[in-house]
């Protein structure tokens, strides 16, 4: 293809780096810093809150290494992932959202997407941050991971493909950012695609985690993968209200018109993915009625079982219903509006993640077989521990979005 | 669909003694076809699992990819639920209380006559196709190349538990002294590999419940039960398609 842009020499890239790394731009961050040193009351109260909650959670989590995950947490045997590998999936499904979401401005070059594309990235590394701690609590063995994943790895394993992948995924998202901060909208190109696909791969990996368990009858298809690509975009839409709308409250500032346009942009595509996540869940429902006998049982747990609350409540109206008619209430403009429908949908797919983990394991394995011990959907609730590390992964969240508002000053782009 | 046809005109139906075996039997072709059918396979179910069933060691009949390929059937309605095959396994395989690598299942059939319980034995199938192997990231648990026992390499198990949820037989649990997922593995590394025939369960068993053998040995006792058509054989969970080296059979 003759017509494209010649991608950049490492020599040139290597000088390019240096000279950013010119007296301004360290100046600059100092500035920053001094001037988060200077930031509002309201700020730092915040800020100390949301730090007790990380130091009073992660007393919890190692109190939980201590004690063992088999008496601290309240998964078992037959349910095995809980809130926990719920939790880990809502952070990385709004990770990889944040980027697909963002990648459309800064990747694909749509103008009015530009000015969420900082703000974005660095949460998207933030949120899958959140989600890796998350996971470190649950699986047993995290440190063997890290040497095992290399030396001895299953290719024909989704969760090998999605660890490697999400870990490419960080890196090439980290890398981005740093470039975005140097303004090396071209360096940050070419990183912020890699991320994207090796997001989007990494992604559709974990939905296949589900997907490909051919003994689980509630997650077995292709329509894992899929529905977990489209319902990222949700999440990243409603994060990037939410916390935009936040960081704009944090530094006090109001939004100039090029960044109501993306806020109105985002908003609209959230309204569209709503409407593409209700067909879904509408299409997943009527199938699973005519399943298998496990299946059945399985969604009647979630329409009128234990889960009933969980998904009309939770899923339906204050996820996606709620949310719905508050954007195209808002027309896009009433940004209050847009941030309490993007607070709801983001509530409502935290419960939705904890639906779809749990309910893939209530129904027994030998359900078919109709003995005692398969009678009934087996129970689960989170435990305290359990609990207090999720919150602890919200925290870090909450603590690393307010402390990126006032470190890198808003977000803000020089170039519009 | 391939029958033959009759013409219904020309044949005798006034009085049902003249009707010919061989009348009789196309009637009742038509009619097995037609219930076939509509019944999607239901009433010959019986006939098709056995079949199934078979389909797993005749796919490989006489070509067992594994030598010794060890498997076991169960004769369910023989087991009497003493659970010594359970203690068996605790004592042998040092497995903690709050965890078991093999169990009996009890159902209980209240409008049955006569007898209304029964008890299944169940343990780790050693899948040919393991949905557990597939999904380990670490090959911590893998399919052993000689005997076709899914064993367990703990050293390299991360606990991310995907094997207990992909299993369809619920024979994975976490094992805290381990740090890693335990299961059954015929006792291969307390018994098998130390010259013993049975595992423990099967020689603690008093009623003959479990056959431990080697199917790819056309003598074993094993493989004569699965191997005819007199009595049904069938395995847990078929649908899940991961076919399964655990036979169950009555009688």
């Amino acid at each position: 293809m003759p017509n494209e842009p010649k991608s950049p020499k490492v020599s040139e890239i290597a000088k390019d780096l240096a000279k950013s790394f010119d007296s301004s731009v360290v100046a600059n961050w100092y500035s920053n810093i001094v001037g988060f040193l200077s930031g509002s009351r309201s700020f730092y109260v915040l800020l100390a809150i949301t730090g007790l909650v990380v130091f009073v959670s992660s007393m919890a989590a190692l109190n939980a290494v201590n004690t063992g995950y088999r008496h601290a947490y309240n998964v078992t045997r037959e349910i095995p992932w809980g809130i926990l590998i719920s939790t880990y999936v809502f952070f990385v499904v709004t990770s990889t959202g944040l980027c697909i979401v963002s990648s459309i401005g800064h990747v694909f070059g749509m103008k009015d997407f530009m000015p969420i594309a900082k703000r974005s990235v660095f949460l998207s590394v933030v949120t899958i941050f959140g989600g890796f701690t998350v996971l470190f609590f649950d699986v047993e063995n995290p440190f063997r991971m890290a040497l095992y994943n290399v030396i001895s790895p299953n290719l024909t394993s989704n969760i090998w493909w999605m660890g490697t992948l999400y870990g490419a995924y960080m890196f090439f998202m980290a890398v981005e950012f740093v470039f975005l901060l140097l303004e090396k909208h071209k360096l940050a190109m070419y990183a912020g695609l890699s991320g994207l696909l090796s997001g989007i791969a990494a992604h559709s990996n974990l939905g296949a985690i589900f997907g490909m368990l051919h003994a689980r009858e509630y997650w077995y298809g292709p329509y894992m993968p899929i529905y977990f690509i489209v319902s990222a975009m949700a999440s990243g839409c409603a994060a990037i209200i939410f916390f935009t709308w936040l960081g704009y409250k944090v530094n006090n500032e109001r939004m100039d018109k090029s960044m109501e346009r993306a806020m109105e942009v985002v908003g609209k595509l959230s309204t569209l993915l709503l409407a593409v996540i209700m067909f879904f869940t509408t299409w997943k429902i009527i199938t699973g009625l005519v399943a298998s006998p496990g299946k059945v049982e399985a969604i009647k747990a979630l329409l009128t079982g234990p889960y009933a609350l969980n998904f009309w409540l939770f899923e339906v109206l204050i996820g996606m219903a709620g949310p719905f008619v508050l954007l195209l209430y808002s027309r896009w403009k009433n940004l209050g509006m847009m941030f309490t429908a993007s607070l709801l949908m983001i509530i409502g797919i935290f419960v939705m993640r904890y639906d779809l983990v749990v309910i893939g394991q209530v129904v027994p394995s030998f359900h078919d077989l109709g003995v005692k011990e398969s009678l009934h959907l087996l129970p689960y609730i989170p435990s305290f521990h359990e609990i207090m590390v999720v919150v602890g992964g919200i925290g870090i969240v909450a603590v690393a979005f307010l402390l990126g508002e006032k470190i890198f000053a808003g977000h803000k782009s020089e170039i519009h | 669909m391939n029958l033959k046809k009759t013409d219904f005109e020309t044949l005798k139906k006034d009085k049902m003694e003249k009707v010919s075996p061989i009348e009789r039997r196309e009637f009742l072709k038509i009619g097995l076809a037609i219930s076939g059918i509509f019944a999607g396979g239901t009433i010959l179910s019986v006939v098709s699992n056995m079949n199934k069933v078979f389909a797993s060691p005749e796919e490989f009949a006489g070509k067992y990819p594994y030598k010794p390929h060890y498997g076991m059937v169960i004769r369910q309605d023989r087991c009497i639920d003493c659970e010594r095959c359970m203690e068996a396994c605790v004592m042998t395989n040092d497995v903690p209380e709050y965890g078991y690598r093999t169990m009996i299942l009890e159902k209980e059939v209240l409008d049955a006559i006569g007898q209304k319980k029964e008890f299944i034995p169940v343990l780790c199938n050693h899948c040919n196709n393991p949905p557990c192997v597939r999904a380990c990231p670490t090959k911590a648990t893998y399919k052993d190349k000689k005997t076709g026992i899914v064993m367990m390499n703990y050293e390299k198990c991360i606990g991310c538990k995907t094997c207990v949820v992909a299993c369809p037989y619920n024979a994975r649990y976490f094992n805290e002294e381990k740090h890693a997922i335990d299961k059954c593995n015929f006792c291969f590394d307390t018994r098998i590999s130390k010259g013993e025939k049975l595992t423990a369960c099967a020689a603690a068993c008093p009623a003959g419940v479990r056959i431990f053998g080697d199917l790819s040995d056309t003598n074993s006792e094993a493989y004569k039960l699965i191997h005819q058509l007199a009595r049904p054989v069938w395995v847990l969970r078929p649908e899940v398609g991961a076919k399964p080296n655990v036979f169950y059979m009555k009688g």
